[in-house]
């Protein structure tokens, strides 16, 4: 069975900072969503696969960011960490449509059907 | 027995003179006077220089170690004021005489002094020599007024490099159009347009009437009446051969010594070379004929017989951002052509006179990559009969397909000059290349003298190098500053001073950044050098810091934030605590510490009561620590005066002053300081960025201590007698350390890299130049001291403190 994501609008892009990204609070942990120089956008769990490191508190360049805590460098795309570094953050479906930031979750309601 | 020869005046010409001598394996016994107190430096790039773009150690030609190898005696700073032509000795004005058989006058030239009213007031200037760049940053105080008199090459360089230096900047020249001399009027009006863009003022035609001001230079009023503010007055006006000292005794001297082609004064046993000497009815400025002559003389006395008749010269001018060139004469005439190419949109401008098939003119403004082909083609007489029609888009047209650079280097002929200061053409660049196995452009530098005066042909010779060397050719000996870049961090603060690069994006589009938007190595770091080097101008990228800095608290290890308030030199009140104590259960605030720097800390701070702490903390009058900065932490004290039986000055009182002043300034990496009441040193000042020990005579200041990773004794400064001299030689000290520290290199291995000495001599012993960082740090502690967490209070990156959305709980659910 495919799953298909409900899109929850989650806020303005302009209110999230370019090379920056910004916290969203859910029941199973805050996910961090990514804004870059050029506007894309990314969506991650914000646990550092290294330490659970806060990875929306690092700073964003190019299509990565620099974990806070211990400088691993994660790629936004894939949520893997590059270079010497080994593991994995999840990460979620996320667009944008008229300068709204849309962040696909899978609901309650939808598992139930 | 060994023959001696005598120099007097030890620039440019008599070194490279020298350096002919004894590649030859000379057996002369020399001795030099030189007026300046210093050893050989590339004149040409002391622009570099006031810029920032180079410093002094960059340019010296010949280190104290080249003329002890050579068993040449040199006496720095002693002019000599006789020449006895009978005994054969010059005599110097402290005394000391030196007897020849063969004595080479090199006395250069001095700056043209317009003896209007004012003239000789403190503040005027003039610029031939190191101790005019010294006196001219002395003065060049960010916000200085100076008025530079003279539109020609020194006046520009003088004008850019001072601008720069972020001082007000106007020029005035007598003449319509600016560089007259090399320049004709369209490429002289492009020049002024580039020249006011910089945000320098240029009036031309303006005649200076007189230099105002008591006892000091206020400013200068020209011929209708006009005012021009101004601190200081730089003279660029031209410059006259230094020729009464052959006159004195005698010599055959015209406008410059007299002298043939084998650079014979009237006297058989002088020698005269470089811009003290007229040769064939002519004194020459540039660097390129006077070496050809140093050659001439160097060979002749190895016992050749050469002759040196003259040479052509061309000009650019050293003002990083301005292309141009010039060459040959371009005054209209009946008998000459001239062909011409304008191309607005790039700012480009090019002019070739021709007479009889050739060309005898060049200027080029906006793309000068053809100017040393031009000029070649001028210096041969080439006929460019066949080659007219595309002739003005340059060698690589002219050669069929455009080129690639590398190509086009490629296409040049065997004798073709690369080098023009130093006469270096591409089969020496080459040969030496290959047979000495050089891979570096200091090899190749040290070792052709190409590249190594004005440092206008380094992209020719690079490559060069490149052709040479194929892929062994390594051009980044630095060590970059991260993967984005090829640039070290020394080369990017030069390069962002120079070229006036104000932002992170103009940076990284301006120094051809890798990637698009640096790294998390690099980007702090140009935020920092931007914020240190443009006061007041540069916007602080939130972006570009980490974490810390950004939310002005430090995380911990399970993401919450740690609070840190200022406890100026470690004391604080009760109310002060008490209200710390109120924070803390308010906000159940887990752990409640003492730090090692005399303060306390709240652990445990969840982000989003950040600026509800602040508020409270700030109520209070306590603000931020910057416990999380790459600035001044703590300023550590002990009870001095105040209580201790031994204190010998109130060390308190003066860490709360050294703690109010230097708060909130953005360093490379942190800062910290002590201040003990007594050589007892309880507040551990010896292990500090910088300490002061208190003494009965005064304050000990100390620095380039650590007690980190590494412990490091401090370096002692100086002994200063009051309160007020501790506090500026501290801020000197720092300022310097944020000039030229790399980001995360502190204080003590800064010190180290740069040499304890250079820094003693630069603030302690000079004291203007003590008197310039200080105020400069004053300056740009006008941005700097506003408290942030009361900012972010009120409002200022909110959106750092609070989740964009919360997601409610069924929606999530999976
Ligand atoms: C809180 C404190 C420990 C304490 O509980 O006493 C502390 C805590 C930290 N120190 Fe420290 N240092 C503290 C005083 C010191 C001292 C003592 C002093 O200042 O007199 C030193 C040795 C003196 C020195 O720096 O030379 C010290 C040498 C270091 C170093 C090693 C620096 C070095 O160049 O070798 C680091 C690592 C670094 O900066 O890269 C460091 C880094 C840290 C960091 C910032 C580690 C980090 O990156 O997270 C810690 C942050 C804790 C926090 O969130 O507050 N801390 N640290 C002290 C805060 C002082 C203050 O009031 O601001
Ligand atoms: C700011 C600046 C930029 C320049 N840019 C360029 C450029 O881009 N290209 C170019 O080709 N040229 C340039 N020049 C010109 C070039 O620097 C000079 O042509 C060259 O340095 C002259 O060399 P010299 O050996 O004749 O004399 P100098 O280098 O002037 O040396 C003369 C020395 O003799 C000393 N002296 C004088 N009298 C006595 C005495 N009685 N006893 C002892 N010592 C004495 C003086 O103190 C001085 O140190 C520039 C010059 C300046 C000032
Ligand atoms: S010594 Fe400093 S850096 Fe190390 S654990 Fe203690 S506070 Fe942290
Ligand atoms: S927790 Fe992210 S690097 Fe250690």
């Amino acid at each position: 069975m495919t799953r298909h994501p409900t899109w929850l609008d989650i806020g303005a892009l302009a209110d999230i900072p370019r090379r920056g990204a910004r916290q969203v609070a859910t029941p199973d942990g805050p996910i961090a969503v990514f804004r870059t120089h050029d506007d894309a956008v990314f969506a991650i769990e914000d646990r550092c696969p290294h330490k659970g490191g806060p990875l929306s508190q690092g700073i964003v360049h190019g299509a990565s960011v620099t974990c806070p805590l211990h400088n691993w460098v994660i790629d936004l795309q894939t949520g893997a960490a590059q270079g010497a570094d080994e593991g994995c953050a999840r990460t979620l479906p996320v667009r944008v449509s008229d300068d709204r930031v849309l962040l696909g979750l899978h609901m309650a309601a939808e598992q139930a059907a | 027995m060994t023959r001696k020869l005598v120099v007097v005046g030890n620039g440019m010409s008599p070194g490279r003179a020298l350096e002919t001598l004894f590649e030859g394996g000379s057996d002369y016994e020399v001795t030099i006077f030189n007026a300046e107190p210093r050893v050989n430096y590339d004149r040409i790039m002391l622009s570099p220089v006031l810029s920032g773009e180079k410093t002094y150690e960059e340019i010296v030609i010949h280190g104290d170690d080249w003329y002890e190898r050579h068993g040449v005696t040199l006496h720095k700073g002693r002019k000599v004021v006789h020449i006895d032509r009978e005994a054969r000795r010059v005599l110097a004005d402290d005394g000391t005489t030196a007897e020849y058989d063969t004595l080479l006058l090199a006395t250069g030239s001095s700056p043209v002094v317009i003896p209007v009213p004012g003239h000789d007031l403190p503040g005027v200037l003039t610029y031939r020599d190191l101790d005019d760049v010294e006196a001219m940053l002395a003065a060049a105080n960010h916000g200085a007024r100076a008025v530079v008199i003279g539109g020609g090459l020194l006046g520009l360089e003088a004008a850019a490099g001072l601008q720069r230096r972020g001082v007000d900047v106007t020029v005035l020249h007598l003449m319509p159009t600016l560089m007259e001399r090399q320049l004709d009027a369209s490429a002289g009006y492009l020049l002024q347009a580039a020249v006011e863009e910089r945000g320098i003022k240029v009036i031309t035609r303006a005649n200076t009437h007189a230099i105002l001001g008591e006892d000091r230079v206020t400013g200068v009023k020209l011929d209708d009446g006009t005012e021009i503010p101004a601190d200081i007055v730089v003279m660029a006006v031209g410059i006259r051969p230094n020729a009464e000292l052959a006159k004195a005794a005698g010599i055959a001297v015209n406008r410059g010594v007299l002298v043939d082609d084998r650079l014979l004064t009237s006297d058989p046993n002088v020698l005269a070379v470089g811009e003290c000497v007229e040769h064939r009815g002519v004194c020459y400025g540039l660097v390129a004929p006077l070496y050809e002559m140093a050659r001439t003389i160097g060979r002749n006395l190895l016992g050749e017989d050469v002759e040196f008749r003259g040479l052509a010269t061309s000009t650019k001018l050293k003002v990083t951002g301005i292309d141009l060139f010039s060459a040959g004469d371009f005054l209209d005439a009946k008998d000459r052509q001239e062909i011409v190419l304008r191309d607005a949109a790039r700012g480009v401008y090019k002019r070739l006179v021709l007479k009889d098939d050739r060309i005898i003119g060049v200027v080029l403004y906006g793309d000068t990559h053809d100017g040393a082909w031009f000029f070649q083609l001028l210096k041969d007489g080439t006929d460019i009969s066949q080659l007219r029609d595309t002739l003005i888009f340059g060698q690589g047209y002219a050669g069929g397909a455009p080129l690639d650079p590398t190509a086009a280097v490629a296409a040049l002929s065997d004798d073709a000059e690369i080098c023009g200061c130093n006469g270096v053409c591409k089969s020496r660049i080459v040969g030496t290349i290959s047979a000495k196995g050089l891979t570096s452009l200091d090899e190749v530098r040290a070792h052709t003298k190409a590249s190594s005066s004005c440092g206008s042909c380094t992209g020719l010779v690079e490559q060069l190098m490149a052709l040479t060397l194929g892929d062994a050719y390594d051009p980044a000996a630095v060590q970059p500053m991260c993967g984005c870049t090829d640039l070290g961090h020394d080369d990017v603060r030069r390069l962002i001073v120079a070229k006036g690069l104000k932002s992170i994006p103009q940076l990284m589009q301006a120094l051809e950044w890798k990637t698009s938007c640096g790294c998390a190595k690099c980007r702090p770091a140009l935020n920092y050098y931007l914020l240190a080097t443009w006061p007041g101008e540069y916007q602080d990228d939130g972006q570009s810091r980490f974490i810390n800095e950004r939310v002005h608290a430090n995380i911990q290890r399970d993401g919450t934030y740690s609070v840190v308030p200022r406890m100026w030199g470690g004391m604080t009140t009760p109310q002060e605590l008490r209200a710390i104590a109120d924070v803390a259960d308010k906000f159940a605030i887990p752990s409640v510490k003492v730090t090692g720097g005399q303060r306390i800390d709240l652990l445990g701070v969840k982000k989003q009561d950040l600026p509800a702490v602040w508020a409270d903390l700030n109520a209070a009058g306590l603000v931020s620590g910057h416990a999380y900065a790459k600035g001044l932490r703590t300023v550590k004290t002990c009870v001095g005066t105040d209580w201790c039986r031994f204190g010998t000055q109130d060390s308190t009182g003066l860490g709360i002053k050294l703690e109010k002043a230097m708060w909130g300034s953005w360093t490379p990496h942190k800062v910290k300081m002590a201040v003990s009441g007594c050589p007892r040193n309880c507040a551990e000042a010896t292990c500090k960025d910088f300490g002061v020990v208190c003494v009965d005579s005064g304050y000990e200041l100390h620095f380039a201590g650590a007690a980190g990773m590494h412990v490091k004794g401090t370096e002692v400064l100086c002994t200063v007698p009051t309160e007020q001299e501790a506090l500026e030689t501290c801020m000197a000290v720092i300022q310097l350390y944020r000039e030229q520290g790399r980001y995360l290199e502190r204080v003590y291995k800064w010190a180290d890299r740069v040499g304890v000495d250079t820094v003693r001599r630069q603030v302690v012993e000079d004291p203007e130049r003590r008197r310039a960082l200080y105020e400069r740090f004053l300056f740009s502690q006008r941005f700097a001291q506003s408290d942030p967490w009361a900012e972010r209070v009120a409002g200022k990156d909110a959106h750092e403190f609070a989740p964009l959305a919360t997601v409610p709980f069924q929606e999530a659910a999976e």
